[in-house]
């Protein structure tokens, strides 16, 4: 199972990728493996303002829809409309052209208590 | 892993999608061990059979099987059922897993003199395989060819081998002793079935609109309602739910279980989302699932009876949010020919 480096993860399963205050933010590979299947995604509306732990979007596979938590507190900068049209790009690049929204960091400090890549591992068993 | 009325069922395998195209386009296996078997026998079986059950168990012949309803005295429904005859007093009614104790204690509290009950499910396991080349399949277990007619039972010893599904698929369903179970499933496998789940089983069923107990069918509804007058005969000398059924048709079929179509980009539908008409709420789906073989949302609704013909413009409330969709003609999938 691919967890990449260079993000930090919430226990529900989203990544995020920092650069500077900005955030992306999508779904691991471990979340699109076991959803299998995605055929409906829906990303937030560009300005919508998030806080950390707030449903931010909603994915659906065949058998079942899933919210996607916001895994830190901002406001929503962009939105990935490719998934939108299609939902399949979360199964086959979830960490690339699968990401689902941007969103603009209010604090940094929410971005710390995220797991690492060591502590996501251990608690996906991979 | 879900657990479905006491046990624990894979939703899929490899995929739901993979899953329904192999038994659309070829041929897939189910575990369907979790289905309950009655075995009733003796003298006046028949005439009991069909004081409790709405199909006319008399006009089936030896060595067939007919689907069936079992009514309660509203005439709403307790189950749906298959009857198979395996003689002229012998038979073995195959029922829904989450109504087996229901079910049995309902058959024993009509219970007629000189009838024989078995409630057998803890037995038997059983296997469906589906899909246009399960004749295959059928030829290399049982070194015979397939009845091309629905409905036929094979018996030998305690194997039941019955052209039977709930796909819309060609192939049968296998009832064996829960020993062999597992070696069937492998042998299944070796022939060249793909193994499905939960997920794929619904779906399949859903696009051909057989309704599934305890979400499309109700105590609270009657079998006209849910379209299924074909396997009910009120030309029978009386059943249990009956009278019922006839005043209703007298009076008029309140409402009708509909099949719907999403004509407009959404989500996938789910079961128990609200259906609008006219900018009012008139109902909920009671089946709801994104068809793999037509890629739109699809569902089962009650639509009050001025709204249930084809043709009919709904709405689909997902999420606060209303999508349109069609009343169409059942089936909503049709193979091309």
């Amino acid at each position: 199972m691919n967890v990449p480096e260079n993000l930090r993860y919430a226990e529900s399963h989203e990544w995020i990728l920092v650069e500077g205050d900005t955030g992306t933010v999508g779904i691991t590979d471990h979340a699109q493996a076991e959803l299998t299947d995605i055929v409906f995604a829906e990303p937030p509306p560009v300005g919508k303002k998030l806080s950390a732990g707030e449903v931010a979007a909603v994915v659906e596979s065949v058998k079942a829809a899933s919210d996607i938590y916001s895994p830190v507190s901002g406001e929503v900068t962009g939105r990935n409309e490719a998934v939108e049209a299609n939902p399949a790009l979360l199964n086959t690049d979830p960490f690339g052209a699968g990401w689902i929204y941007k969103i603009r960091i209010s604090n940094p400090a929410e971005v710390e208590a995220l797991k690492d890549p060591a502590a996501y591992r251990a608690q996906i068993g991979a | 892993m879900v657990d479905f009325a006491g046990w624990e069922m894979p939703v899929q395998y490899s995929g739901i999608l993979a899953e329904h195209k192999s038994v659309r386009e070829e041929v897939g296996v189910f575990d369907i061990s979790h289905m309950g078997e009655f075995f009733v026998g003796g003298p006046g079986s028949v005439a009991w059979l069909d004081s409790l059950l709405t199909n006319n168990v008399a006009s089936l012949s030896d060595g067939a099987a007919q689907y069936s309803l079992m009514l309660n005295e509203r005439g709403g429904v307790i189950d749906d059922l298959i009857v198979y005859r395996l003689g002229a007093e012998k038979f073995l009614l195959v029922v829904n897993a989450s109504m087996i104790e229901e079910d049995a204690a309902w058959l024993n509290s009509h219970m007629a003199g000189g009838i024989e009950f078995e409630n057998a499910s803890g037995r038997f396991g059983a296997l469906a395989v589906q899909g246009p080349s399960a004749a295959g399949i059928f030829e290399k277990l049982f070194g015979r060819k397939m009845p091309d007619e629905r409905n036929r039972i094979l018996q030998l010893g305690e194997n039941f081998v019955v052209t039977t599904g709930y796909t819309g698929e060609a192939g049968f369903e296998w009832i064996m002793p829960a020993g062999e179970a597992v070696a069937a499933w492998g042998r299944c496998l070796e022939a060249g079935a793909k193994p499905c789940g939960l997920g794929a089983r619904d779906t399949l069923r859903l696009e051909m609109c057989y309704p599934l107990n305890g979400s499309d069918l109700s105590p609270d509804r009657t079998p006209l309602e849910a379209g299924l007058g074909f396997f009910v005969d009120l030309g029978k000398p009386d059943f249990v739910g009956k009278s019922a059924l006839v005043a209703q048709k007298a009076a008029g079929v309140p409402a009708r279980l509909c099949a719907l179509r999403v004509t407009e980009k959404a989500p996938p539908i789910r079961p128990h989302y609200p259906v609008w008409i006219g900018g009012n709420p008139v109902t909920e789906t009671t089946s709801g699932a994104l068809s793999p073989s037509l890629g739109d949302g699809i569902a089962l609704a009650y639509l009050p009876f001025e709204f249930s013909k084809p043709g009919q413009e709904v709405e689909i409330e997902v999420r606060g949010k209303r999508f349109r969709a069609c009343v169409r003609k059942k089936p909503l999938y049709q193979k091309e020919t």
